[in-house]
C-alpha cells in the first residue's frame, strides 16, 4: 500500500524561505466552506480586518445576507477579558435570534483572538451546553499566524472530526472517508465510481449538510482528495481510521492512481477497475489533449498559495508538457505530497515558505511564460508583459477527477490562449482548442 | 463585541495604505500577520492597479510570537529601505500587531534608515478606514510642510487640491474634471495630493494661495492644520451636482480674486435640460432613501431634492466623524438623519422607509435587490465595476451628467409605468416583473431568495401581507403600482390608526388617499 518515500535527490533540495508571504489567511476557506455546508453559520471573532478581508475576498459573489460574519472585538473587549465571554454570548444570541434555522454554528479564531488567547473552546463548550447542541457549535482557528488559506479547511475538518460522536451514533460505520471539500458535481461523479467499485459506506468530509456523520473507527479507511489536510489527517488518526496513500486526484493520472490506491485496499479485481475506469480514463485523456498543444513546452513558475501547487505541477509536466521552473507551496506536508514530489523530474526547485520580494526576483529572472500566483500579483506581473494565472481559482473551480481533467488544464491554456486573441498573433494552435 | 456582517470600512492601516498607494516615493512598513496582505488586492484587483502597492508587511506567524517580532520588523524595515528607496517611510501595525506592542515608530528611528521616518499611531480597535486615512495625510503634510516656510508673494490665483485618493469613488475622473473646470476658469492648480503627489510635492503646499477640500473626510484635519500653521484658507464646498459646482466656482473665484461672474466659461452640462424635459415629469416626488459617506450622501440628498424633484425619505451615513454635517443636511428635508455603521440598522431604514429608490454604496444595493427596489451606487464600498473603464465623474458638470443618468436608469420608465397602472394582468409585463429595459422577465429571482430567512420573512410581511385588512382592501391595495404600495399601506394604516378604524376597508384605504392628497 505504501508507496517508497522519495529519495532526496529525485526532489531535488527545498528552498525554505522567511521573509514577507503573500498568501490569504486561513479565514478564507470560509468562503467555500459556507456554501458546501448550507446549513452552517461561520462566526469569526476577530477584528475589522477579518470582516474586511473576508468581504473583500468573497467580493461580488456574497448577498446581503451571507452565511459568515464576524464579532468585532472592541476596545472594551481588550480593556477586561473577563467580559469577552459574556459579549460572545450576546452576539451568538443576536446571531441565532435572526438564522433560527442554522444547524451548526462555527466559532473561527483569527489573529488578534489567537493573540489575546481568547478560549473558543470554551467557548463553544458552554454554547453547546446552553443551546443543547441546537445548533451544535463547533470551533476551529483561520489565524493568518497559524493557517495559510486552505490551511483553514483543514482546520476545520478536523474540528469536525473530533466533535464526530463515536460509535454512539446510530448507522453503519464508515469504511471509507473521502477527506477535503469537493465540488458537488465532483463528489457526485467520485461517489458513482467508488459504488461502481463495489465500495460500500463512503463518506465525504465535509458532508453537504452538519448532521450526515458515519461513525469513524478502527474499520475505517481515509484517502484525502485535497494536499492540505495535515491536521485532518491526524484527527482521523486518533480515531483510529488508517490512510490510503496516493498522489492527489487532479489529472487522469492523478485520479487513476488515487482510485487505484483505494481499489487496492479494499481488494477490487484488475478487470472491474479497469472496466469502471476505461471510458472515464479515455475522455478524461482526450478532454486534456485539447489544451496540450498551448502548454506543452511552457515553461511555468508557481507561486505559494494552497499547497495544491505540487499536484499541479505534476500535472502541468506529466500530462501537458510543460516544464516546471519552481514549485512554491506555503507549507510542504512531506508525507502526503512525497508521492507527488517524487514523479516531479530532476532539478525543479521546489521552496516551502515565501519571501516575496527574493521570489519575485527569481520569476522574473527565469521569465516564465505563465506564471501561477496570487492576486496581489497578478496584474503587476501582466503589466509587466508576463503571464499569469491568478491561483485561488484552483479553490473555487471544480478541477478534480477525470471528467474535470480538461477544464483543469482549461484554467492553464486559457490565459495563454488570451495573451494569444488579444495581441492578434497567428496561432496555429488555436484549432487545436476551439 | 460587535455582530458585523457587513463593514463599511475597513481597518485604520486601510485608509494608510491607501495614502501610500496614492502617492509616488512613499513606502509604509506594516507590522502584520501573515494574511494580512489581501488588501493589496483591493488595489490590484479592484482599482486594476499595474504594480503592487508600496507596502512590505512582516507578516509575522505564531512560531515568531516567542522569538522577537520587534526584529522581524528592523529586517522588513531595513529591507524595504534597501530595496524601494523611498523619499519617505511610513511605519505602522495593524490590528495584530497592535496588541503585540512593538512600536514600529520607535523601532524605525532607532534603525536611522536615512530616510524620513513617518510613525503611524492608528487606534485599530476604535477607529476606522477614512479616519485612518485622513490621519496618515496629516501626520505627512506635517513631517514635510511643516518646517517650510512660505513665500512672501504669492499669486492669488494658486491653489492646491486636497483629498483623492487611490481606492476612492470616482476620483481619478473627479480630479481630472475638476481641474479642468479650475483652469478655465483662471486657476493655477498647483498641487493635486495626495495622488499623484510625492512627499516634494507635499513640502510645496504652502506655496499655493489656499486649498481645495474635495473629500473632507480625507483631507479636512489636514486643511485646517495647513490654516493655522500657513494661514491658508480653504474652500470645502463639494461640487458635485450643478447647483453645488456654481457654488463652487464662486466661491473658489472669490478667493483666487476674480470677478464673480462666469462669462468665457462654456458649462457642459445638459442634466438640467434633461430633468426639466417633460420625459422627467414622473420623476416628482419619487421617494429616495440615501445612505453613503457623509459628502456623497448630503451632494445627493440636494441633487435629488433640488435638481431632480425627488422626495428624500431618508439619509445617513456611516461616518460618524460627519455626522454633524449629515444631521445638518437631514433637517432641510424633514427628516431625521440616520448614523450608524450596521448594516442591519440601515435594512430596517430603508424597509420602514419605503423607498422607490435607493443611493448608496455596495451594501445598500444588496438590501435594494433583496428587496426588489431600485438602486444606485453613490459611495464607497465599491467594488470593481465601480472603477470603470470609461470616463465617469461624480464632480462638475460632466459628474452631473454622469448622475442623471446613473440615477434614473434603474427606475422604470414612464410609458410602462402608466401601462402597469392601467392593465395589471400581463402575462409578461405584470406587477413582479423587472422594469423591461432592465432584465427579462423572471430574472429578478436572487439565488438567496430560494432559502426564506428571517430577515426575507421580515421583508415580506413588511411589503405584502398586510394585517388587520378586509380580503376586499387587500385586493384592492395590490391595484396600486407596486413601487408606492408599500407607502399607501403605510398612510392607511396610519390613518386608520388616528382613526380607531378597524378592519381597515376599501372606504379607509380612499379616504386615507384623499387625506394624504392634501
Amino acid at each position: 500500500m505504501n508507496q517508497p518515500l522519495p529519495t532526496p535527490c529525485n526532489t531535488g533540495s527545498t528552498i525554505r524561505q522567511r521573509g514577507q508571504h503573500e498568501v490569504f489567511c486561513g479565514l478564507t476557506s470560509i468562503i467555500w466552506l459556507h456554501r458546501k455546508i448550507p446549513d452552517a453559520f461561520f462566526l469569526v471573532v476577530g477584528s475589522r480586518t477579518c470582516a474586511h478581508l473576508i468581504q473583500s475576498a468573497a467580493g461580488v459573489m456574497i448577498f446581503s445576507e451571507p452565511r459568515f460574519a464576524t464579532a468585532i472585538m472592541e476596545e472594551r473587549d481588550l480593556a477586561g477579558m473577563a467580559d469577552m465571554h459574556d459579549e460572545l454570548d450576546r452576539v451568538v444570541e443576536k446571531l441565532l435570534e435572526r438564522r433560527p434555522e442554522i444547524r451548526m454554528l462555527v466559532l473561527v479564531g483569527s489573529c488578534p483572538s489567537e493573540v489575546i488567547k481568547f478560549d473558543l473552546g470554551r467557548a463553544a463548550e458552554r454554547l453547546n451546553a446552553r443551546y443543547a447542541s441546537r445548533p451544535r457549535v463547533l470551533c476551529y482557528s483561520g489565524s493568518g499566524i497559524e493557517t495559510t488559506f486552505t490551511q483553514g479547511e483543514d482546520n476545520f475538518l478536523a474540528a469536525l472530526v473530533r466533535g464526530l460522536p463515536g460509535d454512539v451514533r446510530l448507522g453503519r460505520p464508515a469504511q471509507l472517508v473521502v477527506a477535503g471539500s469537493l465540488a458537488d458535481v465532483v463528489e457526485d461523479q467520485m461517489a458513482r465510481l467508488l459504488a461502481d467499485l463495489g465500495i460500500e459506506d463512503v463518506v465525504f468530509l465535509p458532508g453537504r449538510s452538519s448532521d450526515v456523520l458515519a461513525p469513524i473507527g478502527p474499520q475505517t479507511r481515509y484517502g484525502l482528495a485535497q494536499p492540505y489536510l495535515g491536521a485532518t489527517a491526524a484527527a482521523l488518526e486518533s480515531a483510529g481510521a488508517r490512510r490510503i496513500d496516493a498522489i492527489f486526484p487532479l489529472g487522469e493520472e492523478g485520479t487513476t492512481a488515487w482510485l487505484q490506491a483505494i481499489a487496492t485496499t479494499f481488494g477490487v479485481s484488475a478487470t472491474r477497475f479497469d472496466a469502471v475506469t476505461a471510458a472515464p480514463r479515455r475522455r478524461a485523456r482526450e478532454a486534456t489533449a485539447h489544451y496540450r498543444p498551448w502548454i506543452e513546452g511552457k515553461r511555468i513558475f508557481l507561486f505559494p498559495d494552497s499547497q495544491m501547487e505540487p499536484s499541479l505541477a505534476r500535472y502541468l509536466n506529466r500530462e501537458l508538457d510543460a516544464e516546471i521552473i519552481e514549485v512554491g507551496s506555503p507549507y510542504l506536508h512531506r508525507e502526503h505530497v512525497a508521492g507527488e514530489l517524487a514523479m516531479l523530474p530532476p532539478g525543479v526547485s521546489i521552496s516551502e515558505g515565501q519571501d516575496v520580494e527574493v521570489q519575485i526576483d527569481r520569476c522574473r529572472a527565469a521569465r516564465p511564460d505563465l506564471i501561477v500566483c496570487g492576486m496581489g500579483l497578478a496584474n503587476p506581473f501582466e503589466a509587466q508583459g508576463l503571464v499569469t494565472k491568478w491561483s485561488i481559482e484552483f479553490a473555487f473551480t471544480p478541477i478534480h477527477g477525470y471528467e474535470q481533467a480538461g477544464d483543469l488544464a482549461e484554467l492553464f491554456a486559457r490565459p495563454l490562449m488570451r495573451q494569444s486573441l488579444l495581441s492578434g498573433a497567428a496561432s496555429p494552435s488555436r484549432r487545436a482548442a476551439s | 463585541m460587535k455582530l458585523t456582517m457587513w463593514t463599511y470600512e475597513g481597518p485604520p492601516h486601510v485608509g494608510a495604505m491607501r495614502i501610500a498607494a496614492s502617492m509616488t516615493g512613499v513606502h509604509y512598513v506594516l507590522h502584520a500577520p501573515q494574511g494580512d496582505t489581501y488588501a493589496d488586492l483591493l488595489f490590484t484587483m479592484i482599482e486594476r492597479r499595474q504594480s503592487r502597492p508600496p507596502v512590505t508587511y512582516t507578516t509575522f506567524q505564531a512560531r515568531d510570537l516567542a522569538s522577537s517580532t520587534a526584529d522581524i520588523f528592523k529586517t522588513a524595515c531595513q529591507n524595504a529601505v534597501d530595496r524601494f528607496q523611498p523619499d519617505a517611510l511610513l511605519v505602522g501595525a495593524s490590528c495584530t500587531a497592535e496588541l503585540l506592542q512593538d512600536d514600529p515608530g520607535g523601532l524605525a528611528k532607532t534603525l536611522d534608515v536615512g530616510v524620513p521616518v513617518v510613525a503611524l499611531e492608528l487606534p485599530s480597535y476604535q477607529k476606522k478606514e477614512a479616519w485612518g486615512a485622513a490621519e496618515t495625510f496629516y501626520r505627512l503634510v506635517r513631517s514635510f510642510a511643516g518646517g517650510v516656510t512660505r513665500p512672501a508673494k504669492i499669486a492669488p490665483n494658486s491653489c492646491n487640491i486636497l483629498g483623492p485618493t487611490a481606492l476612492g469613488f470616482r476620483n481619478r475622473d473627479d480630479v481630472t474634471e475638476i481641474t479642468r473646470l479650475l483652469k478655465e476658469n483662471g486657476l493655477d492648480v498647483r498641487v493635486v495630493a495626495p495622488l499623484g503627489a510625492s512627499p516634494a510635492d507635499l513640502s510645496r503646499l504652502p506655496e499655493a494661495a489656499f486649498n481645495i477640500v474635495l473629500y473632507p473626510e480625507i483631507a479636512d484635519v489636514t486643511a485646517r492644520w495647513l490654516k493655522k500653521t500657513h494661514g491658508m484658507p480653504f474652500v470645502s464646498t463639494v461640487p458635485i451636482g450643478v447647483q453645488a459646482t456654481k457654488v463652487f466656482i464662486t466661491e473658489v473665484r472669490a478667493m483666487a480674486g476674480l470677478p464673480a461672474t462666469v462669462d468665457a466659461v462654456d458649462i457642459q452640462e445638459r442634466s438640467t435640460w434633461y430633468a426639466k424635459s417633460v420625459d422627467s415629469n414622473y420623476l416628482t416626488n419619487k421617494r429616495v432613501f440615501i445612505f453613503g459617506d457623509a459628502t456623497h450622501a448630503i451632494a445627493a440628498a440636494r441633487i435629488a431634492s433640488c435638481e431632480l424633484g425627488f422626495k428624500v425619505c431618508g439619509l445617513g451615513t456611516y461616518m460618524r466623524e460627519f455626522a454633524r454635517e449629515v444631521r445638518e443636511a437631514a433637517q432641510e428635508f424633514g427628516i431625521e438623519a440616520l448614523i450608524t455603521d450596521d448594516h442591519l440598522d440601515v435594512e430596517q431604514a430603508i424597509i420602514a422607509a419605503r423607498p422607490e429608490l435607493v443611493l448608496g454604496t455596495q451594501m445598500e444595493r444588496h438590501i435594494a435587490k433583496r428587496m426588489r427596489v431600485p438602486c444606485a451606487v453613490i459611495s464607497a464600498p465599491v467594488h470593481v465595476q465601480d472603477f470603470p473603464a470609461r470616463y465617469s465623474p461624480q464632480m462638475g458638470f460632466e459628474g452631473a451628467n454622469v448622475i442623471f443618468d446613473a440615477w434614473v436608469h434603474p427606475l422604470m420608465m414612464g410609458l410602462e409605468e402608466h401601462l402597469l397602472q392601467m392593465f395589471r394582468d400581463d402575462f409578461e409585463f405584470n406587477d413582479g416583473a423587472v422594469a423591461s429595459h432592465l432584465h427579462e422577465a423572471g430574472s429578478v429571482a436572487a439565488p438567496e431568495m430560494a432559502a426564506p430567512t428571517v430577515l426575507a420573512q421580515v421583508v415580506d410581511q413588511a411589503l405584502d401581507q398586510p394585517v388587520g385588512w378586509t380580503v376586499e382592501a387587500e385586493k384592492e391595495l395590490k391595484k396600486i403600482p407596486f413601487f408606492v404600495r408599500g407607502k399607501a399601506r403605510r398612510n392607511t394604516e396610519l390613518f386608520a390608526a388616528g382613526k380607531g378604524i378597524q378592519p381597515i376597508t376599501v372606504e379607509t384605504l380612499y379616504d386615507a388617499k384623499a387625506h394624504f392628497a392634501r
